[in-house]
């Protein structure tokens, strides 16, 4: 039984400095798989709508001719990344950015159209 | 004989993480009888098993727990891939070994910081929390989700692990051995830790086999009960020992706990010495039809996943019977008789976990 079996780990951290990055100065590296966000590359979308089938939380809708539009909800959005491994173009991606938060529910939906490219 | 008096204890408490509520008879500080009440986080998972595809819901089993999210979903696949005789490659299964291990090792190091908090030792808390973070980035880098594992799927996994991230994986654990060692020291060897831990909330060998405990509770009392040694994923070809201890008391729990990160490490390392190449997964074909348990070892002990199947594509029935729940009853007769004082201890080294527990 001792005492002060803590010291050691306490002075090393103390000249070490802080073990967090300083958020705004210093921001953090997501590694290349993190599952971050879907981001799409709205140009070579053929509006198939097999992602939004595929959703298992209904996250995505697509509506074809002739809005042409390509909608997520990211507040809905789980990140199984099932629409990415169904998408017959490849055209949908996993960014490794995670979506800002926002501060209505509404806010969270995201729009993509090739008219506004 | 002292004046009874009925104590509140949650659902919210500042040891408790999650919302478990206690009715507390006390007979002065003595604690003479006890009355738990569960379900205030009740999300009704199981019954969603009736409306998604049982491919899909891999993903709802995936999100019962944060702590053992991917044994979760492990234990689900495994009872849907046995009731339609799917034969997952041995590659996933090691891969499905290896990410089991690393989801007990960052519990582990959490419940040390949790309990650490619950003594009041603020610091050995940060402390824990910062050993976490590496094998957190470890998950993150391997899966691409830090909590949520999201890899497991029936008939394999979807991710695969390159050997070199697998070597980097292992060096890093290894390489967080030392700082591990430091930490649990306070656990071990402490003299305010210890005066807090032992003897407390002693349990013996057969009131914990007659309650029906579990994990790291009934290895603490002496009894061999781990699930891994069945072999399930590929631990039939790993060498998998029990970690026991007599004592049965809350210190016994620590140690156990404690021993079992360095042997999840050990585990972790023989595992990416023997994987085998391969596929990841197989194609699945067909819906399940029939009926099946599944067992197999969380961090808190044993979990049970029933699944049944009735040839369509949404299954019939899913049930979880999860750790924490069947050490209540071994819970409530440690707490008669004890010290109010210790109760927060008594609650902590059995480590519950809510969300598994209310699902």
């Amino acid at each position: 039984m001792r005492l002060f079996t803590m010291t050691k780990t306490v002075t090393k951290n103390l000249i070490a400095g802080p073990a967090t990055l300083m958020y705004p100065k210093r921001k953090r590296d997501f590694t290349p798989i993190t599952r971050g966000s879907i981001g799409i590359d709205i140009n070579t979308c053929i509006f198939c709508g097999i992602c939004s089938k595929r959703c298992p939380t209904h996250a995505l809708a697509v509506s074809k001719d002739p809005t042409k539009e390509w909608e997520i909800d990211r507040l809905k959005c789980c990140m199984c990344n099932l629409c990415v491994e169904v998408c017959p173009k490849k055209c949908l991606l996993t960014l490794n950015q995670y979506f800002p938060p926002v501060r209505e529910k509404g806010m969270g939906i995201h729009r993509e159209n090739p008219a506004t490219k | 004989m002292g004046q009874r008096n009925v104590i509140p204890f949650g659902p919210q408490h500042p040891i408790l993480l999650e919302p478990l509520h206690l009715q507390l008879v006390t007979e002065d500080e003595k604690v003479v009888d006890v009355v738990p009440s569960i379900s205030y986080v009740h999300r009704g998972l199981e019954r969603l098993v009736e409306k998604r595809d049982y491919l899909d819901f891999v993903h709802i089993a995936d999100r019962i727990c944060g702590l053992c999210s991917f044994m979760h979903a492990m234990g689900y696949c495994q009872a849907v891939e046995a009731v339609m005789r799917i034969e997952v490659p041995a590659r996933a299964l090691y891969l499905r070994t290896i990410w089991a291990e690393l989801g007990r090792i960052h519990s582990h190091i959490f419940w040390l910081g949790v309990a650490a908090d619950a003594f009041g030792y603020e610091s050995v808390f940060m402390q824990s929390l910062r050993v976490r973070e590496e094998v957190l980035n470890v998950i993150e880098e391997t899966t691409g989700g830090r909590v949520i594992f999201g890899t497991c799927k029936v008939g394999g996994v979807r991710k695969d692990i390159g050997s070199e991230t697998l070597q980097g994986v292992v060096r890093r654990l290894t390489a967080l051995r030392g700082e591990l060692q430091d930490l649990t020291d306070v656990f071990i060897n402490d003299y305010s830790i210890r005066h807090r831990l032992v003897g407390v909330g002693c349990i013996s060998k057969e009131d914990a086999y007659t309650l029906g405990c579990v994990g790291p509770m009934a290895r603490a009392s002496g009894l061999g009960i781990d699930l891994r040694t069945l072999g399930y994923a590929a631990y039939g070809e790993l060498e998998v020992e029990p970690v026991v201890e007599n004592t049965g008391d809350c210190y016994a729990r620590c140690l156990v706990r404690i021993r079992e990160i360095f042997q999840s490490i050990d585990l972790i390392r023989e595992a990416a010495g023997k994987i085998p190449e391969g596929p990841v997964d197989v194609k699945v074909k067909g819906t399940p039809n029939g009926e099946y348990f599944s067992r197999i070892e969380q961090p808190r002990g044993e979990v049970i996943h029933y699944v049944k199947g009735n040839g369509s594509k949404f299954l019939q029935r899913f049930r979880v019977r999860v750790p924490t729940f069947s050490n209540i009853p071994a819970m409530i007769k440690i707490m008669k008789g004890s010290e109010l004082a210790d109760i927060p201890n008594i609650i902590v080294t059995l480590d519950p976990c809510i969300s598994c527990t209310e699902r």
